[in-house]
């Protein structure tokens, strides 16, 4: 909550485009995924990615280089659902409160 | 800032007269206006705008381009869009119809689209009824758009074209409701003096948008805006509201220059020394006139305010005006059921509310469903609000040509 009401643009209108990675969304979270490396298969053998498959807020990365399978969070973007620790086939994921 | 364009006097010999029905005389005004769309359905008693509007795009008189929606809300939506883009646009509905834009009537003002709506005023269903009151338009009286309630053919075309400019003011940039009185005024002919196109196209110019969709310069509208900044765009749009008289007083000033007509925000009559205002608007104002004339006559001390616009409403004029009488007697169309008074009354009563000395204000709803409204029920309500006088106190508000 920076601005005035007289300095901000007309209506509600977004003039630059492609900024919505700065409305960080991350703080509506109650809940917190919290990865647990060892039981995932995605750091074990890159396979599944059922968890960034289903992040409705694209707050998931997996990532791949010379064979080293990584799973990081945005926590910026993660509103805490829990969809990823719903759909986990090997409960790699819980949730704690915030 | 409106553009000031150099409005001159038209000659006589460029006037053309005309006998129009209201709805004409507003087909003709949005033709001259230079619309690039209008797009409406039509509805009863608004039907004959739309339909002549149509004539003339399709005799090739203008080039606009109409959308035939299939509702209501649709039509109001395509008005959006196309008023997104930087368009001049138009369209009209009454009654059902407006209710039927509701939703839209709101993301209009809030997006802050300078759409110009005439409205037939109509009453509201149930029991279905096509004929004249104002529960439609005072139903959207919080939606954000301009109002202005008119009283005869010449009034509703002159306001339709004043409309657009003052809507495309840019201390402005809102929606505006033009209305006449369905079938009263919409269809009875009248006697109109059109201006030359030409003149109109000088007096409006051509839309300068703010803010307009540009796929060279993308930009979002109407997105979401939650407890973080929902307020403050509020807080614009009413700053916006506040602006409305000003703008208003510099588009009647040189719309004056060059037909010599204005109107104001409300047209007083005979209220100097009056005791008892009477206070109403559209073709019931005019009816008040006459009947005030009589009364005059007779040695009464009656006068008339007849408001003009609702929105914003002029509290500090009307406090002014009202301040030195006895009694204001409100005759209004519509009843806001479960409420102290109605609207009319409702928002002079607030007007007054600060003053020391307060003139009584008695409140008549009058006319429901296209009830006439004679000049004797008129003098009823006067003299109800003489013997109110008498005792010191009035009702809150009471009905006038109802069977009891
Ligand atoms: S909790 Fe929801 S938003 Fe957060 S990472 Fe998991 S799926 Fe995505
Ligand atoms: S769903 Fe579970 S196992 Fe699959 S990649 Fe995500 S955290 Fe790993």
């Amino acid at each position: 909550m920076s601005e005035k009401y007289d300095e901000i643009p007309m209506a509600g209108n977004i003039i630059k485009p492609g900024n919505a990675t700065e409305y960080k969304t991350g703080g509506w979270r109650s809940k917190r995924p919290v990865h647990i490396p060892e039981k995932c298969l995605w750091v074990k053998n890159g396979t599944c990615g059922l968890c960034w498959i289903f992040c409705p807020d694209d707050a998931i990365r997996l990532e791949e280089k010379d064979g080293e399978y990584v799973h990081i969070y945005d926590y910026d973007y993660c509103k805490g659902c829990g969809i990823c620790a719903e759909q986990c086939p090997v409960d790699a994921i819980k949730m704690e409160d915030e | 800032m409106s553009k000031v364009t150099s409005a001159k006097r038209v000659p006589a010999e460029q006037i053309t007269i005309e006998g129009l029905t209201g709805d004409a005389a507003i087909a003709h005004a949005l033709k001259q206006c230079d619309l690039d769309v209008l797009a409406a359905y039509p509805i009863t008693p608004q039907t004959i705008i739309v339909e002549d509007f149509q004539k003339f795009v399709a005799n090739g008189e203008v080039d606009t381009r109409v959308i035939p929606v299939e509702s209501e809300h649709s039509a109001m939506s395509a008005c959006i869009g196309a008023s997104a883009v930087g368009g001049r646009v138009g369209t009209a509905t009454a009654s059902a119809g407006l209710a039927l834009m509701w939703e839209i009537l709101y993301c209009a003002a809030s997006m802050r689209m300078p759409i110009v709506l005439n409205v037939a005023n109509r009453a509201l269903s149930a029991p279905i009824n096509i004929h004249n009151d104002w529960s439609d338009s005072y139903g959207a009286r919080d939606s954000g758009f301009i109002q202005i309630y008119t009283q005869s053919c010449q009034e509703a075309y002159d306001t339709t074209i004043m409309a657009f400019k003052l809507a495309e003011d840019h201390d402005v940039l809102l929606p505006a409701m033009v209305c006449i009185d369905g079938f009263i005024l919409s269809h009875n002919v009248e006697r109109v003096e059109m201006l030359p196109t030409e003149a109109v196209h000088d007096f409006l110019g051509t839309r300068e948008p703010v803010l307009p969709l540009n796929p060279d310069d993308p930009i979002t509208m109407g997105p979401l805006a939650l407890t973080d900044y929902y307020f403050e765009f509020k807080e614009q749009q009413d700053e916006a509201m506040k602006n409305v008289p000003k703008a208003f007083k510099k588009v009647e000033e040189e719309f004056e220059k060059m037909t010599g007509r204005s109107y104001g925000m409300y047209e007083e009559y005979k209220t100097e020394d009056a005791e008892i205002i009477i206070l109403t608007h559209s073709t019931t104002g005019g009816t008040a006139k006459a009947v005030a004339d009589t009364l005059r006559e007779k040695g009464e001390k009656v006068g008339v305010l007849r408001l003009r616009m609702f929105r914003p409403f002029p509290t500090e004029e009307i406090r002014e005006i009202l301040a030195g009488a006895k009694a204001v007697a409100v005759f209004e169309k519509c009843r806001s059921f479960g409420a102290a008074s109605n609207p009319l009354a409702l928002e002079v009563r607030t007007a007054l509310y600060d003053l020391d000395e307060r003139p009584m204000v008695a409140d008549f709803v009058v006319g429901l469903g296209g009830r006439d409204v004679p000049p004797t029920t008129i003098v009823d309500g006067i003299r109800k609000t003489e013997e109110y006088l008498e005792k010191g106190e009035a009702p809150l508000y009471e009905t006038l040509g109802v069977r009891k």
